[in-house]
């Protein structure tokens, strides 16, 4: 009966997908009840589910697999394999979703394209849903790439906007990258073991067996398939798509890019842990610290309210692949989970915000004015109570302020880059964590205060805002409530002793004892010693980070500006998001656009001259067989012709028609015959 | 007159028969050929065919081939008629349809 609960949640999003993509127009209230209801029964299913998998305190997986292609002697083998990690995943996807499908009711009423919106939700649901259930590097290749389809068909929504349609193209693209190298890791591990099926990798490479029986082969096959990871989960270097992403519909971002697809980055990392040698491991952690610090460093500067989420989305991703590098699994995973709630509901606040801004200024008539940008709002709070404590719990979370979800899960990361270092001296990992732990702070109550606390920039805008439809605050309210430390852990300063905890536990390393990571016992004793500074220091650099956005935003004590100044090229730097986007239309779109230049140059004068040529001398040639034609063939026959009429001409001469002249010419030629025979 | 000639005159023979003969049958030639009516032509053809009857009896009397030579020449003549009565009937239907019966005007044939 397990078996069949994971595959009728998988299947259910796809039916709606199906129902509503064919006849979503003709339903009744074009169908958003029939998506929202089926989503709904998959989050029951999967509630369910966990509750069963996590209450029976057993690791057994639930996995049903068949055999789906033979080839040659070999087979490959598909199926699904349900282990607690997945299990709580199924409810992250399944929750999130469901409540983006009622939020999406009321923010995308009046849509031209409303059904096809539902229909894709559901698509993006089955694929995403497909990633977690799957036994398999295949079908999670597949479903990976269902995602990056879904994705490009909801950031581009509103694809007349043309920068809707380049975020699509751009997201879509970056994203390839990432599974280009993820396909050479995949194929690297089949080539080897002939088999895609995570278990009988795992179990191979514990036997000793490596990929061309090398211990770096096994390094690269591991940063390879990381690679996808950095595509999905927007690490740097290919963080630039998410951003941009933004041109989608905000319960799109909230969904997709927020909370379930760019985590599925780190949900694979998870997948393959036990596979990861200690190299491959500090590069993931090195990529995962870069990314949190470059993206927090942006969010601190950007004024579009998405934009600041989607910097500070990337950050925390590039947390939690830091913290599974350094090999804070269960924390890493946490931060996933908890994050998913929180950011989701920053978006899903975020949307409401600009849908009442949207309101307001249509009932205004004002379409100049930008509704997503921080500097038109202000004084928010009283207009907008139930967004606004909603947005203050999840902001408090993300920041990581004690009795909420992200202050347990992102404690478990600091602790564990701290531990790291201990170990091995890579002291620039924590470093780069408590900075960003202050930056987060200071970012997201900069932008709490700008958009909700002050005074309005602009009283008559402002005035007309009005609070968002129940349909969109109760998903706020949900999300809100789940990020409370007590659905993770019933002591509010330690994961540690949660029931997350004790479901999630770090795999064991499969590969050779020399390049293996520390080991997960090793690990939690360092984790165990060094925990309460870690907590702290964690405290401190949030209240830091929090009291510096009071004091430059709200109370005005510092003023920003003359930091910025001050800041100089550091912020310029930021503003301008590092200049990646900059950097990469030169290298890559530029240096495109130059090869295409250089092929076309090529096409038009070496193979369009080929072509040219040849046709030239074939013009030639004919032309000279037609003078041929012309002059001899048809000179020999006119030439007959002509002969023959002139002879006739001649001899129709004779022919005069009167009988004497014939019988003249009968007596001649009877003399000529007679005096020639006689 | 040379003697010889008038002597030779004066005992006619078989030559004499065949110039005669000969002088017939070339008026006969010029006839038809010279002639522009078709009656005068059809005359023409009458000469020729008694210059050849002239030149079989001839042979007939001078040579010792008995009567053979008069039998043809009675045939020639009963054919002569004949030829005589479809010649002139050609002749009557040419020229109800060309209302002439001027050689020259008749030469639908002219190539």
């Amino acid at each position: 009966m397990f078996t069949t609960i994971p595959i009728i949640i998988l299947l259910l999003p796809l039916l709606g997908f199906i129902l509503m993509i064919f006849f979503g127009k003709k339903l009744p209230r074009q169908g958003d009840w029939l998506s929202s209801g089926l989503i709904s029964i998959s989050l029951l299913l999967s509630i369910y589910l966990l509750i069963n998998k996590v209450s029976s305190h057993s690791e057994e997986m639930i996995s049903h697999s068949f055999t789906w292609v033979l080839i040659g002697s070999g087979s490959i083998e598909i199926g699904i394999a349900i282990d607690n990690l997945a299990a709580v995943m199924l409810v992250v996807v399944t929750l999130v979703s469901a409540l983006v499908h009622y939020f999406s009711m009321g923010y995308m009423k009046d849509d031209v394209r409303y059904s096809r919106y539902y229909a894709y939700l559901g698509l993006f649901s089955f694929s995403m849903l497909g990633i977690v259930i799957t036994n398999n590097l295949l079908l999670m290749y597949a479903a990976w790439e269902l995602v990056g389809i879904s994705s490009y068909l909801l950031i581009g929504h509103w694809y007349e906007k043309k920068s809707a349609s380049n975020a699509a193209n751009k997201a879509f693209i970056v994203n390839r990258i990432g599974d280009f190298g993820m396909f050479i890791g995949i194929m690297i591990l089949f080539f080897t073991y002939s088999t895609f099926t995570f278990e009988t990798i795992f179990s191979s490479i514990n036997s000793g067996h490596l990929p061309f029986g090398s211990e770096q082969w096994l390094t690269a096959a591991g940063i390879l398939i990381f690679c996808g990871a950095v595509g999905k989960s927007a690490q740097f270097p290919l963080h630039v798509w998410l951003p941009d992403a933004m041109e989608g519909p905000t319960p799109v971002s909230a969904l997709i890019h927020a909370a379930t697809m760019v985590a599925a980055g780190v949900y694979l990392v998870a997948r393959v842990f036990p596979m990861l040698t200690s190299d491959a491991l500090l590069v993931i952690a090195y990529i995962g610290a870069i990314t949190s610090l470059i993206a927090a460093t942006i969010a601190i500067t950007q004024f579009d309210i998405k934009k600041v989420l989607a910097y500070s989305t990337i950050s925390q991703l590039g947390y939690m692949i830091m913290a599974l590098g350094v090999g804070a699994f269960t924390a890493g995973f946490m931060h996933l989970v908890t994050h998913a709630a929180f950011k989701a509901g920053l978006f899903l606040g975020a949307g409401s915000v600009i849908y009442a801004m949207h309101e307001s200024l249509h009932k205004a008539k004002d379409h100049h004015t930008d509704a997503q940008d921080v500097r038109n709002m202000g004084g928010l709070k009283s207009k907008m109570p139930i967004t606004y404590i909603t947005f203050l719990v999840f902001t408090l979370a993300i920041s990581g302020i004690p009795f909420t979800s992200g202050f347990l899960s992102k404690d478990e990361i600091l602790a564990g880059t701290l531990a790291f270092s201990t170990m091995n001296g890579h002291w620039i990992l924590p470093v780069i964590g408590f900075a960003v732990a202050a930056m987060t702070a200071l970012y997201m109550f900069r932008l709490l205060i700008l958009t909700f606390h002050g005074k309005p920039a602009d009283e008559s805008i402002i005035s007309g805002v009005k609070e968002s439809p129940k349909v969109m605050t109760i998903p706020l309210m949900v999300l809100a409530a789940l990020s409370l430390f007590v659905f993770y852990s019933f002591n509010p300063l330690g994961a540690a002793s949660g029931w997350f905890y004790a479901a999630i536990e770090q795999p064991m390393s499969v590969v050779p004892e020399l390049i293996q990571p520390a080991s997960a016992h090793v690990f939690h004793e360092a984790v165990e010693h060094i925990h309460g500074m870690a907590m702290i220091i964690s405290i401190l650099m949030a209240a830091s980070g929090v009291l510096l956005a009071f004091a430059m935003y709200q109370w005005k004590k510092v003023s920003a500006d003359k930091l910025t100044e001050r800041a100089g090229v550091l912020y310029k730097g930021a503003f301008n998001k590092w200049y990646f986007d900059e950097v990469y239309n030169m290298a890559f779109v530029g240096g495109t656009i130059i090869l295409t230049k250089i092929l076309r140059w090529f096409d038009e004068n070496i193979i369009d001259g080929i072509v040219n040529g040849s046709a030239t001398i074939t013009k030639i040639i004919s032309g000279i067989s037609g003078w041929i034609d012309i002059n001899v063939v048809d000179g020999l026959v006119n030439a007959t012709a002509n002969t023959a009429d002139r002879a006739g001409g001649l001899l129709s001469k004779i022919q005069t028609g009167k009988v004497q002249v014939y019988l003249v010419y009968v007596v001649f030629s009877f003399l000529v015959l007679f005096i020639l025979f006689l | 007159m040379e003697p010889s000639f008038l002597q030779w005159l004066a005992d006619p023979g078989l030559s004499h028969f065949l110039i005669l003969s000969a002088i017939l049958f070339s008026l006969g030639i010029m006839a038809v050929l010279s002639k522009r009516n078709v009656i005068m032509v059809l005359m023409g053809v009458e000469l020729i065919l008694n210059s050849a009857n002239i030149n079989f009896i001839a042979f007939s009397r001078f040579t010792d081939l008995s009567l053979d030579g008069h039998m043809i020449g009675l045939f020639v003549i009963i054919v002569a008629a004949a030829e005589a009565a479809v010649a002139l009937a050609i002749v009557l239907n040419a020229y109800k349809r060309f209302k002439t019966i001027n050689l020259d005007d008749i030469s639908m044939l002219k190539g």
